[in-house]
């Protein structure tokens, strides 16, 4: 299998005033093209440290990254939406920014938004859609970018539980779709076992890997599906077992 | 529309048209209070003016053609002492935004300017500009302008982390932060900073036609009571809430305009 991404012994440190945090001690890992990786762990134990780092937005402390060209696309824990931007100028920040806004790529931003549902909001602003659609909103903003591989960071924890299963199954589809990889931190065990084929148990602080587990479900087919296969309990109760969870 | 809903929105608008009657009702009972203890010698009306004095009052200014004058004076020496105020605002806010250690060097500073009154500082202007316009405006900016920094500024500030951490995965500059973030993040914020400085700019204003005392409506009251002629003062006063009205709500116009959107 040819990897995408090599992360090898990634270590970052934080200084602050009062203290010094090593927020990850050690963290490695292979990403192969179209591969789905969950990340869970205690909180603030340094899971989205790792994803900022990936994004650039943090300098590493220590360790190799490997990229192999490929871009990364950053989902971030809110929908971050501008309230004063249009569905569709929202979904093209991204490129303007970049300045490497074209016709062909306003038609590629057109053609997802139509795509999955929000042809009709293309000039709404994002105060008159729900939770899951601004969810949408901010994954085709993201991808509007053509990124090889996204990272999200619990991107649907401010959703409500059904809101929350309706919009995994989506982001799974739209991802499968267009042909993504992806890197997701989430604290939902459920969430990570249905959409990922690998998910990555992180100690608590500093994070190191704790342990691995390969996913493989009978009937493997959509996140809400997948719930029901049989070996879902077992492998909820085997990465349960392995967080740490707070006393 | 369905009967109950008509109903209701009847009952709004009747509820709506009492307050307005009543808000003039009491307008015209205090008029008639004061024009009638003036009359019937309750009160002195040489001291406490009276509303048909008042009325003669600016219509003799009418009649010498220079009320109209003594207006656009104040009008025009607020507006620019407003633009200034606000430009320079908010090219400071910018600033202190971009460079967050000169904001931290400059913060005790600020809040020693924000507290002082900026009154005191008017013989100093007046002495250093001479007794004229120039003085007026620049007392008129000085008093807003430290305010709008400061407001501009905490707007600024207040823009959504992860929306900046948005900016930065794009690999936005800080020129893009700040004209895709920043600017319309922070526009209520602006807007309620220009109502608050046009009533700051109009008080900087009176205060320096007070001490320059040439023309204007601060100087119509203060020549008014230098000659004891409280009938020139009251009008001045009248004159001042009127025009102060006119100020305030075209400014909340433009703010209604600008922001509609949403
Ligand atoms: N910018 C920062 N400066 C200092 N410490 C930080 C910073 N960001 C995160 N940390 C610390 O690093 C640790 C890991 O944070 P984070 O990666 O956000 O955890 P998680 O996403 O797993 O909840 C936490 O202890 C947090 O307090
Ligand atoms: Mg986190």
């Amino acid at each position: 299998m040819n990897n995408i991404l090599n992360i090898q012994n990634l270590k970052k440190t934080y200084h602050t005033k009062e203290k010094e945090t090593i927020a990850v001690e050690d963290f490695s890992l292979s990403l192969a093209d179209g591969e789905f990786v969950a990340l869970v762990g205690p909180s603030g134990c340094g899971k989205s440290t790792i994803l900022s780092i990936l994004s650039g937005l943090e300098e590493k402390t220590d360790g190799t990254i490997i990229y192999q060209n490929k871009k990364m696309g950053y989902m971030l824990q809110t929908d971050a939406l501008f309230e004063w931007l249009t569905i569709l100028d929202n979904c093209l920040l991204g490129l303007k920014i970049k300045g490497e806004l074209t016709d062909e790529k306003r038609e590629y931003v057109i053609s997802l938004l139509k795509k999955y549902g929000l042809g009709d909001f293309l000039n709404s602003y994002p105060s008159h859609l729900s939770g899951g659609m601004r969810q949408r909103v901010a994954l085709i903003r993201t991808l509007a970018i053509k990124p090889d591989i996204l990272l999200m960071d619990e991107p649907f924890s401010a959703l409500d539980y059904q809101s929350r299963l309706a919009i995994s199954d989506d982001v799974f589809h739209i991802l499968k779709e267009e042909k993504k990889s992806l890197i997701m931190v989430t604290h939902d065990i459920a969430e990570a076992i249905s959409m990922c084929t690998r998910v990555i148990v992180l100690s608590k602080r500093p994070c190191t890997i704790k342990k691995e587990f390969l996913i493989s479900l009978t009937d493997f087919s959509t996140p809400i599906e997948n719930r029901k296969a049989k070996e879902f309990s077992h492998y909820y109760e085997e990465i349960w077992k392995e967080i740490d969870h707070e006393s | 529309m369905s009967h109950e809903h008509k109903i209701y929105l009847r009952k709004i608008r009747q509820e709506k048209i009492f307050i307005h009657f009543c808000q003039f009702l009491l307008l015209f009972l205090l008029l008639g209070i004061w024009q009638f203890a003036a009359d019937k010698g309750i009160i002195d009306s040489f001291i406490s003016s009276s509303p048909s004095k008042v009325w003669d009052t600016i219509l003799s200014l009418y009649d010498s053609g220079t009320l109209f004058h003594h207006i656009w004076v104040t009008t025009y020496e607020t507006i620019l002492g407003f633009f200034m105020g606000m430009t320079l605002g908010v090219l400071v806010a910018v600033i202190l935004w971009w460079f967050p250690n000169v904001a931290k060097v400059l913060d005790p500073y600020f809040t020693v300017l924000n507290s002082l009154p900026k009154v005191a500082l008017g013989p100093i202007i007046l002495i250093w500009c001479g007794a004229n316009q120039k003085s007026i405006i620049l007392m008129a900016m000085l008093i807003s302008v430290i305010v709008a920094i400061l407001n501009i500024y905490q707007g600024f500030q207040k823009v959504d982390s992860q929306k900046i951490k948005l900016m930065k995965s794009f690999d936005a500059n800080k020129w893009q932060i700040c004209f895709y973030l920043i600017f319309p993040n922070s526009k209520k914020n602006l807007m309620e900073t220009l109502k608050l400085n046009i009533s700051m700019c109009l008080i900087g204003v009176i205060m320096g036609e007070f001490l320059v005392s040439k023309e204007g409506i601060g100087y119509l009251i203060m020549y008014g009571s230098q000659v004891f002629n409280l009938n020139l003062v009251i009008s001045g006063v009248v004159l001042l809430s009127l025009l102060a009205t006119v100020l305030y709500t075209v400014i909340s116009f433009i703010e209604k305009i600008y922001i509609k959107k949403d």
